[in-house]
């Protein structure tokens, strides 16, 4: 049992990176994989300057949510070497809005090429939700 | 679950899973591997996500696993499946994030002997000529004008530019470039990651790697290779970079209401997949072509950049320093092809993800010299292991759509892996094996530690004893350049 109502942990994976993400609600689902994604792949931020970025989208269920919104995390990381340590996710209606808070990538361990539907599904369980995300790396 | 005792054992190389195993298959699973390769996996799901591969409509004959088979996400790595065109399906996900990923081999005449003491020099001027690491950028900034060309030209655009020789092109799956990519069907996001990468190498197991012919098995093949015992050669890995992980996360994406639409069914969301005839079917297949043939521009921009730091290194002091093109094949890719199937020839759409295609003598798609020998299939040891070059056979076109092994195959995760393996200790070991190495990241070269491969060897005894392919030659890793 985790000791903290929302986290993330990696679970063993022959090939490719596996996360389990826990968390009261849905936006903080999010926030929870975010931060797990960073942690996996080693970000370093940078300590100035401080940057600020906006992600709106919509998909046709939670688990596509998750899926694009990582997705996204990723381009802004490849393209602007951006990443973020201060996430706030407003859902409704599968809508997202998300503000931003980070600094440039200092340093990255690993490349995550994509994150993946396999086996994606967000469940309930004793009141928190609970994923296990697989990125390929 | 899947349990050894669940497989009918067809030889000592060749399994099925049948397709009554579960009610939801199409077609059964045929597996090449030996007892031993095979009790390896049954700690993954590799056998699982096959029997997953075979509920894809569409398919036809069986889905082939192959003896280097690891558990990856939807379709198992080393897989390979064939759907009938055009009414069967297209997924992008039993293609792969990094579409036409695949291997270069180039030959040279240089001794090892006398390269030896510039081993060193060389792997630090490869290292420099050919960008590597995480979300690495190359020298080259394209206009989306010259992307799109990129894009339909594939290897062909790098000829035009003075990076490539007609020979390089001649001796490249598809002549480096297939026919029916469309950039209009690719995403501006991909547009935007594709631009600045071309002629980098990227991190993950990707890798430059020099090694010595060090025994030949099949010596007409090899001098008609080019390949020469104990002189060097060349492996470059590498794919598409973000321009193709992007691509295949925007049809993923797209394809999770396109199944929705078309009434299909599928026990995992990462096998999503559209009929070939429809739109969404041929939107995918142009844009999938289109980072095809981005990789096989990369991969040649990367040759040339290694053929500057050859040149560098050797120029005066070795007789002929030249990389000679061996052969560039893909191992995740679609692709439309006619097989013969209970006796039929049948036009399909072949996925293979991890898996080579490996065609025989006679095939009509290879060049002229090697259509009498066979398709070099070029297989990637682990990180100082062996390489093997091998040749597709007629066997491989009757029984596995014409394709064979591609590397050695995973058997640690990458977190146990890292627990067990510090960077730095397997640097000064492979260093004190006499293997150079440069790595961007020693957490990353922890990762791809030889001890979390199987036994490359033993993957390519078994599709030779099975005879979906034959030995030509085996390399020996001397230095290698990681990102």
């Amino acid at each position: 049992m985790e000791t903290y109502l929302s986290g993330y942990r990696e679970v063993a994976h022959t090939a490719d990176w596996e996360l389990e993400v826990w968390a009261p609600t849905l936006a903080e689902l999010l926030c929870q994989a975010a931060h797990g994604m960073y942690a996996l792949s080693g970000v370093q931020l940078a300590d100035q300057p401080r940057l600020q970025r906006q992600i709106d989208l919509e998909a046709s269920d939670p688990e596509g949510l998750l899926v694009t919104f990582l997705s996204e995390l990723l381009y802004i990381g490849e393209t602007e070497g951006l990443a973020f340590d201060q996430i706030k996710i407003e859902i409704n209606n599968l809508t997202l809005h998300a503000e931003l808070n980070g600094a440039p990538i200092i340093k990255l361990d690993k490349e995550i090429k994509a994150v993946t539907y396999h086996n994606l599904s967000i469940r309930a369980e004793n009141n928190l939700l609970r994923a296990n995300i697989v990125f390929d790396v | 679950m899947i349990a050894i005792q669940d497989l009918k054992r067809i030889s000592d190389y060749e399994w099925e899973i049948p397709q009554t195993f579960r009610q939801d298959m199409r077609v059964p699973v045929r597996i090449f591997a030996t007892r031993r390769l095979l009790e390896k996996v049954m700690d993954d799901k590799s056998l699982e996500q096959a029997v997953n591969a075979a509920t894809l409509p569409g398919l036809v004959g069986r889905v082939v696993v192959m003896p280097d088979m690891h558990q990856g996400y939807g379709f198992p790595i080393g897989g390979v499946a064939a759907t009938r065109y055009p009414e069967g399906v297209i997924s992008p996900g039993a293609i792969g994030y990094d579409i036409n990923c695949g291997v270069r081999l180039l030959a040279t005449s240089i001794e090892y002997e006398a390269a030896k003491p510039l081993l060193g020099d060389l792997a630090v001027a490869l290292d420099h000529y050919c960008p590597s690491g995480v979300g690495e950028k190359g020298a080259l900034r394209m206009s989306e004008k010259e992307l799109d060309q990129v894009c339909r030209e594939g290897a062909r655009w790098t000829l035009k530019q003075g990076y490539a020789t007609e020979m390089d092109l001649l001796r490249t799956e598809e002549g480096g470039c297939l026919e029916g990519a469309d950039p209009s069907k690719v995403s501006p996001h991909a547009k935007e990651r594709g631009r600045p990468q071309l002629g980098t190498l990227g991190a993950g197991n990707h890798f430059i790697e020099v090694d010595v012919v060090e025994q030949i098995f099949d010596a007409e093949a090899a001098r008609v290779m080019g390949l020469e015992e104990g002189a060097l050669a060349l492996q470059i890995h590498c794919g598409p970079r973000g321009f193709g992980h992007q691509i295949c996360t925007d049809y993923v994406r797209e394809f999770q209401g396109a199944v929705k639409r078309y009434g299909i069914h599928l026990p995992d969301r990462e096998l999503v997949c559209a009929p070939l005839n429809s739109p969404e079917g041929q939107n995918y297949l142009a844009a999938m072509r289109s980072a095809a043939n981005y990789a096989f521009a990369n991969r040649q921009m990367l040759a040339h950049n290694a053929r500057i730091a050859f040149e560098q290194v050797f120029a005066g002091k070795v007789k002929d320093w030249r990389l000679r093109q061996v052969y560039d094949i893909a191992h995740n890719m679609g692709k439309i092809e006619t097989h013969v199937i209970d006796g039929q020839e049948i036009k399909v759409c072949v996925h293979r993800k991890g898996a080579t295609r490996a065609f025989g003598p006679g095939s009509p798609e290879l060049p002229d010299e090697y259509r009498r020998i066979g398709q070099p299939v070029l297989v990637p040891g682990s990180m100082g292991t062996a390489s093997w070059v091998l040749v597709g056979t007629e066997s491989s076109m009757q029984r596995a759509f014409g394709s064979s092994c591609h590397g050695a195959g995973r058997v640690m995760s990458r977190q146990q892996a890292k627990k067990q393996v510090r960077g730095e200790a397997l640097r000064q070991e492979l260093e004190a094996d006499g293997i150079r190495v440069r790595a961007g990241s020693m957490a990353g070269l922890a990762e791809e530690a030889p001890q979390a491969y199987k036994d490359v060897d033993a993957v390519v005894e078994t599709v030779a004893g099975a005879e979906i392919a034959r030995k030509v030659a085996r390399l020996r890793p001397v230095a290698v350049v990681k990102g």
